[in-house]
């Protein structure tokens, strides 16, 4: 066994502790019937702006990338600042869209974003679509909020061999997987106050005291490569890094908020206002991003990665122990015990929040669509806790047995697929006008080719489109969202001229948009 | 009764407000340079938190502009 902090680990472990409580606790906050499914898995849409600023921040700025956007820095550089545009630009998508989808949402008793679809499209199979992508998109989403606590905990000290090195993983899914199924989304909900309080104290601490104790940003940059500090120009017949690096920001703000534990959590808020609240106010939380960001950079100036008390971390997790390894040398045990619980905590409420929205998704969208009809309310509420219970042991079973990579490289497949659902969610909330089947063959071809070019760009995220003779290397989500759009364009259009349209398969109505 | 009728459409040309983020963080040559510094972060950095700063600016405008 390596050298264990005990002071750190025990605040660690208290921390943990205080949130297992609170998470068995949240059942009677703002109490509602339980085995009803929107009070689990919505908490009765009674959320109000703060607490939806806290739960949508525990959400979106997750444990895994506090972790890894510094560790991209630490190893890429200027690139993972993107994180940075990316968040400025997907807010005004917030704030133009979701309030009215929260409406319709609630007028209708939508829960999922396939249930939105499947009223205003009226097609059970591009409902279907929306929902496996949902999934598929969000599994290895939780496996790597999983890896977030195996990092912390493997830069504690813990260690051993065979169940012993991953047992502090199973106890954390364990409490997690408990208190989701007894409370649903009030637990993410309170706990993310608890997170955030915590990552805020870590965040601001470490900014002030870092720079000084490395002697200024100015010296800790003169540390830093050049080529890392910027991005590459881009050569004369290309566009280079500058288009990977907007298109990676901006096809990444299409889709944020329709990964199904965004949506969750988006659609639990008590109303449209205060969705528009957030969509200012939640921008704070890329401040502390971008602080942590430049974590990497700290780590860089540090020469952490060739101190050898860090040398086994780093062979174990990558550059995802650059922060870890930055507190870990920066900073005295208690600091230390407290920041690694503000990741590890800082991991559980998005994957409560991810294992509730693929429970929805399965049960409402799936399960009463083709395999019971007609649940009770109370059927439906208990198949949604069990499934979210199969969905983390899923992804528990993910990081235990196959590699880390795999887990990064499904996200990244994930950020593909989901984005193929903008059309249908996104702009179905402002039109029907597009025909279903249209939108239909749009995200298969968008979803078929996206993967192609990123098995072929080696499950990378540029895509380097090569027209007339210029390069465009760019995010395939982007470049493959466009195409959806096109193909559903055309087959409308094409649909529409052949077939007298009969009556409008929306159920939905204009007043159904508006508060 | 044209603000109204704005509302019903749900559309405001505060909206266009939001337009000005998309250039202003996705053009690169814009500020991928290191000076000026600012407490010695290159420009590349403290541009971009500070567009965060101005988002925040621009999203209160816009919703107390089109709140009812």
């Amino acid at each position: 066994m390596a050298h264990v902090d005990w002071i750190a680990l025990i605040i660690f472990v208290l921390l943990f502790g205080f949130i297992t409580w609170l998470g068995f606790a949240a059942a009677r906050w703002r109490r509602g019937d339980l085995n009803l499914l929107h009070e689990w898995g919505l908490g009765g849409r009674r959320f109000g702006t703060i607490v939806t600023w806290f739960l949508v921040g525990g959400d979106l700025y997750t444990a895994y990338s506090f972790i890894a956007v510094p560790a991209l820095a630490f190893g890429a550089g200027a690139t993972a600042f993107f994180a940075i545009p990316f968040t400025i630009v997907s807010y005004p998508f917030l704030f133009l869209f979701f309030p009215r989808l929260w409406n319709v949402c609630r007028k209708r008793g939508y829960i999922t974003a396939a249930d939105f679809v499947r009223g205003r499209f009226g097609n059970r199979w591009l409902a279907l679509a929306v929902t496996i992508t949902g999934i598929v998109a969000t599994m290895p989403y939780i496996a790597l909020q999983l890896v977030g606590i195996q990092v912390v905990v493997g830069a504690l000290g813990i260690s051993g061999s065979g169940l012993a090195a991953d047992l502090p993983l199973i106890v954390a899914f364990i409490v997690l997987a408990a208190f989701t199924y007894s409370s649903g989304l009030r637990a993410p909900a309170s706990i993310a106050i608890v997170k955030d309080v915590l990552i805020f104290f870590t965040a601001i601490y470490a900014i002030v005291l870092l720079p000084i104790k490395l002697g200024g940003f100015a010296k800790i940059f003169a540390q830093v490569p050049v080529q890392k500090i910027l991005l590459a120009a881009p050569s004369a017949h290309s566009t280079g890094a500058y288009g990977a690096y907007a298109t990676l920001a901006l096809g990444s703000s299409f889709a944020v908020f329709l990964y199904p534990h965004a949506f969750t959590a988006i659609i639990s808020a008590s109303s449209g206002k205060a969705i528009r609240r957030n969509a200012v106010m939640l921008q704070g939380y890329s401040i502390t991003l971008g602080v942590l960001a430049l974590f990497g950079f700290f780590a860089i100036a540090a020469h952490l990665d060739q101190l050898p008390e860090f040398a086994r971390g780093f062979r174990q997790f990558g550059n995802n122990f650059a922060v870890p390894a930055l507190l870990l040398h920066s900073f005295p045990s208690w600091f230390v015990g407290i920041a690694f619980a503000a990741i590890g905590i800082g991991a559980l409420v998005p994957a409560a929040i991810m294992s509730i929205a693929a429970a929805s998704l399965y049960t409402r969208n799936i399960h009463r669509e083709f395999i019971n009809r007609k649940p009770t309310d109370l059927q439906e509420a208990q198949m949604a806790k069990w499934v979210s219970l199969v969905v983390k042991l899923g992804a528990l079973a993910f990081i235990l047995f196959v590699p880390t990579q795999y887990a990064i490289q499904l996200q990244l497949l994930g950020g593909i697929w989901i984005v193929q659902t903008v059309p249908a969610i996104l702009l179905g909330a402002c039109t029907a006008w597009f025909n279903s089947w249209a939108l239909l063959a749009g995200w298969a071809v968008g979803t078929l080719v996206g993967t192609t070019m990123a098995v072929a760009a080696h499950l990378t995220p540029a895509y380097p489109l090569v027209l007339g003779g210029y390069t465009f290397p760019g995010y395939t989500a982007f470049y493959t969202l466009l195409l959806n759009l096109a193909v559903t364009i055309v087959l409308t259009l094409i649909f529409n001229a052949i077939s007298a349209r009969g009556a409008s398969p929306d159920e939905t109505l204009a007043s159904d948009y508006q508060a | 009764m044209s603000r109204a009728r704005n509302r019903r459409r749900g559309w405001s040309w505060w909206y266009l407000l939001f337009v000005l983020e998309f250039p202003a963080v996705l053009w690169p040559p814009f500020f991928n340079r290191i000076e000026p510094t600012w407490i010695g972060l290159p420009f590349f950095y403290w541009y971009q938190l500070l567009w965060v700063v101005l988002g925040v600016m621009i999203g209160a405008i816009v919703y107390f502009a089109t709140q009812d």
